[in-house]
């Protein structure tokens, strides 16, 4: 009798061919997802107005922050889980990187550049934002652009990459500038403010952030030649294919159905919390290009 | 843990001019050294006065000592810097503050604020020691000086702090060392000493594990060393019969 056999194959195979996608062996942080009910979402407080804290709930909110809760919506329909727990976990310059690749924090949106020595650490999602590498001065001063900073005192943030940027300005032109490493955003602009420094050089949003929490805002002006583009991601583990696939899905969904306009307007041409300011930024040809075309690779080097 | 480790790290350009990492942990260290030491001559110098003057008899005089002593050592170290960094410039004349703010180099002003913070908070505790010293003395030996026909000063000079000194070395060997931990709370007002490098380091290389693992060992050298050379110190000073010198 040789039909058994034949039957069972054929009964194997259906039985293969039924089965439902979501049952396939979840691996990595989906499964660890699946199992815990929770997912830990990383998250700064005061890159404004990307992740910062506006109230005392603690939740943090901004551009990235929405963004990150699209993609824990998209998870919850990937898996079925209506009741997936959301748990923040604050993080700094210094611990976002190990905090992701440790498993502490599941995905972090917040203003993380997308650069290949990260990228030697953690994935990136595709890229969520891009940004030009600018100058923040007194309106009516004369410091314009980097040429009038000649022998000046100029603040940046430490650890970002303005700051390698002004200092190997520095180094190659023999500009002679004195170089201020502020400890965060905050401390740099207060440079500025009290007149250590004529400029301070950063991400130009954070920029238009740090200019809407002056005392006078228009007293300031984003103004220079963008010496980089830079594009943030969110950060994922590393070898966790499924997990990058679902976190970049989600982010893909969001700029095909226009959501991304919504949040986009509700966070940089409309008043934003805690002190109802307008960051009155309109969204750059280069951040229209990465969301018409989406990837999760750095900015190409295109210095001024 | 996902981690790519690369202890190669430290040789390779940082993208600043032609320097490696390691080029910015041999400044940062130059910069540690240069305000721990400058702190710490402030520091003993003031310390011992005011020490001196918690002895003294006469109320007046040790209060005001002692008044020092619970300000400074009662208000963290951080709030300090920041009140001599960013407030204390604001007090000076108008001309002044341009000059200070503008002309003068940023990393000297940060500089001075960070070795008169460091130093005024570190002679509250080095007087607090050299008070103990003293205190620590046989009443006879100020007794004997008095009868001798000694004044005040020559009590001190001659007879009570040559002893305390020798008595509170290990007491101050710890605050020696302190002192270059503490310098690091300098790296938040952007001077680039050895914390802010390693920051720096860690940020730009995103080998953070690497960047502090550097640190702890420098940091850990540097002070075993003095410890070791405050010991040889120790036995150089030390009068035979006078006080036992390190349990030997």
């Amino acid at each position: 009798m040789r039909i058994v056999p034949q039957l069972l194959g054929a009964a194997i195979a259906a039985a293969l061919i039924t089965t439902p996608v979501f049952a396939a062996e979840l691996t990595g942080t989906l499964k660890k997802i699946k199992e815990s009910g929770t997912i830990t979402l990383g998250h700064r407080d005061s890159s404004i107005p990307f992740s910062y804290i506006a109230d005392a709930s603690g939740v943090p909110v901004g551009y990235s922050a929405d963004i990150q809760l699209k993609i824990v919506e998209a998870i919850k329909k990937d898996l079925d889980m209506p009741d997936l727990k959301v748990k923040y976990n604050l993080v700094t310059s210094q611990t976002r990187i190990p905090l992701v690749q440790n498993g502490t924090v599941d995905v972090e949106c917040g203003s993380t550049t997308n650069n290949a020595e990260r990228a030697q650490q953690v994935d990136f999602s595709v890229g969520i934002f891009e940004i030009g590498t600018r100058l923040l001065s007194k309106a009516d001063s004369s410091y314009k652009d980097f040429d009038d900073l000649k022998g000046k005192n100029v603040v940046t943030t430490a650890g970002t990459t303005s700051e390698r940027l002004l200092k190997a300005m520095n180094a190659d032109k023999q500009m002679g500038m004195n170089v201020i490493s502020a400890k965060d955003h905050g401390e740099s602009f207060q440079m500025l403010e009290s007149g250590r420094a004529v400029a301070f050089m950063m991400d130009d949003a954070l920029l238009a952030g740090e200019m809407a929490k002056a005392k006078k805002p228009t007293d300031w002006a984003v103004t220079g030649t963008p010496q980089s583009y830079e594009i943030y991601g969110c950060m994922v583990r590393k070898e966790d294919p499924a997990f990058k696939k679902a976190v970049d899905d989600a982010i893909v969904a969001t700029y095909k159905s226009g959501e991304i306009n919504k949040i986009y307007d509700k966070w940089f041409t409309q008043p934003i919390p805690p002190k109802d300011l307008n960051l009155m930024f309109p969204m750059s040809e280069q951040l229209k290009a990465l969301i018409a075309n989406p990837n999760d690779k750095p900015a190409p080097d295109k210095k001024a | 843990m996902n981690y790519n480790w690369d202890w190669g790290v430290f040789f390779k350009s940082t993208g600043v001019g032609s320097e490696t990492y390691l080029d910015w942990y041999i400044t940062g260290l130059g910069w540690t050294i240069a305000i721990a030491v400058a702190a710490w001559i402030i520091a003993l110098l003031l310390g011992s006065v005011l020490g001196v003057m918690r002895t003294v008899p006469n109320r007046i005089v040790s209060s005001i000592a002692a008044i020092y002593v619970e300000i400074f050592r009662n208000v963290p170290l951080l709030v300090q810097l920041f009140i001599w960094y960013f407030l204390v410039p604001d007090l000076l004349p108008e001309n002044l503050q341009e000059w200070y703010k503008q002309d003068l180099n940023p990393t000297t002003s940060a500089f001075l604020s960070v070795v008169v913070c460091l130093g005024l908070f570190t002679a509250a505790r080095v007087c607090e020691q050299v008070r103990t010293g003293i205190q620590a003395l046989p009443v006879g030996q100020e007794s004997a000086a008095r009868a001798m026909g000694f004044k005040l000063p020559q009590i001190y000079w001659n007879v009570l702090l040559p002893q305390a000194y020798r008595i509170i070395i290990p007491p101050l060997t710890s605050e020696f060392l302190n002192v270059f931990k503490n310098s690091s709370v300098a790296s938040l007002i952007g001077l680039m000493e050895l914390l802010a490098q390693t920051k720096q380091t860690a940020e730009f290389s995103a080998n953070l594990f690497e960047a502090f693992t550097l640190a702890t060992l420098i940091y850990f050298t540097l002070n075993m060393s003095l410890m070791l050379l405050m010991r040889l110190v120790e036995k150089k000073v030390a009068v035979p019969g006078l006080i036992s010198v390190g349990g030997k």
